[in-house]
């Protein structure tokens, strides 16, 4: 069964004339990081909201077509019963933090989940650690800086155990060193501990190393979908559906016009040290 | 334009933000102010337009004190853009916010419409004039609290992390617009943590670490050394690291851009090693 199995999904936001999405249909499987890829305005919000039912439920709207997360359909689930599989961390770590401490915070969602005590300490401890804020316990949110705030975020979501974790462009707040170890905390969690990670981003320098799959959005519909290096391979694809490649995608497709018969596909800054030493900088005579 | 001179800065609990700048901007300049969060680079750009106050040392702007003139007297020459744009709009119409500034300062209607005109005109929101901004969305927003910053004239243009939550197209219409601003003779103090902005336009670059200045020169210079960058929290653009990488088969360290490396793997290797 697919973690995310959503068929012809359409959805208008109340007040709205136009299609937030406008026809999408996607599965994700259970463990795969997945991400979801387009400028503003492209639907990637309205994406997250559908996946555990806030929209509808809590952004009014009108949705068409069938939206099942781990095989319950979601508009007939409330967004507390979705909850307990789904977690959601949005761009904004201030608008999710609201507790005196991080350990009230991160215990929030299994409290009201009705998680025992003893369990919820255990589950506060291991997820505070998880995002490396292990000792963060009696810290108010507001003395966090903004990558603390939103690993914190990140913790009150994973302590509710959800098999997914949907998050709306998550790395928005953090310096560039803040999002690359941002990334590489959930891709952790993709391996450790199998959780389904569903991102939402308007760039893909960041995501491209640590996801399985990338989907572009464009207006509301998908315009392509597949693993990283099929994409990246044709980076004016992202650049058409107004998404930033990574820069050594964008420098790979420039050699493999520029130098002919050289097969480029790196990806990684050691794959394209290796690449170039042996295919470009090594050619005899002219360029 | 601008100068700082011994300047530290405490704030109220005792965290000293700033600990011994010195600095000078000269008119025109497009100079990148950057640093990773809590090196301080914000509340420096906060003492060129009064908005924060010395706690030692002084502030000097077109050679006169800041301590001698208000915040009112120092916006007329040194704009700041806030990073959150919805931190300095207020209006129910974009014409509004982006007059308020000239009539505050007591402006003639006609002077502030030719100022309105000129400002929504750059920013490209001659069409959305009458619209709230509370209504936009924030790319849009963003280029309001600009216009409203532009519409007093100031000499100098600050702007805090413009480009936060701006995909690949409105990114590059907003940048292009600063460009514009600085061809104009605008000097343009760019706050920001993506190197690779920084690599795309300006010709200067002063690097902040715990509320002190550790580099301070020509864009090129700011990107050779890695390991400082790296201390920095910053990030060099990925085409620079591969470059230093293959530095040792005879590749140029001094890259910015991709168009500057493919340059530099495509050229005829003869002079390379």
């Amino acid at each position: 069964m697919p973690a995310l199995r959503m068929r012809d999904v359409r959805f208008r936001h109340d007040g709205s004339s136009s299609w937030a999405l406008d026809g999408v249909s996607v599965n994700v499987e259970e463990g795969e990081f997945v991400a979801v890829l387009g400028p503003n305005g492209a639907g990637k919000s309205t994406f997250c909201l559908l996946c555990n039912g806030l929209a509808p439920h809590a952004v009014g709207g009108v949705v068409e077509g069938s939206i099942e997360v781990f095989g319950l359909d979601v508009s007939k689930r409330s967004v507390p019963e979705m909850s307990a599989s789904v977690g959601m961390v949005f761009q904004e770590p201030e608008s999710q933090l609201f507790c005196m401490s991080v350990e009230e915070e991160v215990a929030f969602g299994p409290e009201n989940l009705g998680v025992p005590r003893a369990e919820i300490a255990d589950r506060v401890e291991w997820a505070l650690e998880q995002v490396g804020l292990k000792g963060f316990n009696e810290r108010p949110p507001a003395t966090l800086s903004g990558g603390q705030k939103q690993r914190a975020a990140i913790a009150a979501a994973i302590s509710m155990r959800p098999r997914m974790l949907v998050l709306d462009e998550p790395a928005y707040a953090l310096d560039p060193v803040g999002r690359v170890e941002l990334y590489s905390l959930l891709r952790g969690l993709v391996e450790k501990h199998g959780v389904t990670v569903i991102v939402a981003e308007r760039e893909a320098e960041d995501v491209a190393p640590v996801c399985d799959r990338m989907v572009l959005l464009r207006k509301g519909r998908i315009a392509r979908d597949g693993p990283p290096r099929e994409l990246l391979r044709e980076p004016d694809l992202l650049v058409g559906a107004g998404v930033s490649p990574p820069q050594l995608s964008e420098l790979a497709a420039r050699l493999r016009k520029r130098v002919r018969g050289a097969d480029l596909s790196f990806f990684t800054l050691e794959e394209a040290e290796r690449e170039i030493s042996e295919k470009v900088l090594s050619r005899p005579g002219g360029r | 334009m601008v100068s700082v001179r011994n300047l530290r800065y405490v704030y109220e609990g005792g965290i000293e933000a700033l600990k011994n700048i010195n600095l000078d901007i000269a008119s025109g300049e497009y100079m990148a102010l950057v640093g990773g969060n809590g090196s301080g680079k914000t509340t420096l750009a906060k003492h060129f337009n009064g908005l924060l106050r010395p706690t030692g040392g002084k502030v000097f702007i077109m050679g006169r004190p800041a301590a001698e003139m208000s915040v009112a007297e120092l916006s007329r020459i040194v704009g700041y853009a806030f990073q959150n744009p919805d931190h300095q709009l207020f209006c129910s119409t974009v014409e509004e916010e982006i007059a308020f500034g000239p009539r505050n300062l007591g402006f003639a209607e006609v002077q502030t419409k030719e100022r309105v005109g000129y400002a929504a005109e750059t920013l490209e929101l001659e069409d959305v004039l009458e619209k709230p901004p509370a209504s936009m969305d924030l790319g849009t927003r963003r280029r309001v609290s600009i216009a409203s910053v532009i519409a007093m004239d100031p000499k100098v243009l600050i702007l805090d992390e413009p480009t936060t939550g701006l995909d690949a197209d409105e990114t590059k219409a907003l940048m292009g617009i600063v460009s514009g601003l600085n061809r104009e003779g605008r000097t343009v103090v760019l706050i920001t943590h993506e190197m690779k902005l920084v690599s795309e336009h300006a010709n200067r670059v002063v690097v902040m670490l715990d509320g002190r200045i550790v580099l301070d020169s020509d864009a090129r210079g700011a990107f050779s050394d890695l390991e400082l960058l790296k201390r920095c929290s910053l990030l060099p653009p990925p085409v620079t690291c591969l470059a230093h990488r293959l530095s040792h088969l005879g590749v140029s360290r001094e890259v910015l851009s991709t168009d500057e490396l493919v340059f530099e793997l495509t050229r005829p290797g003869g002079d390379r090693r």
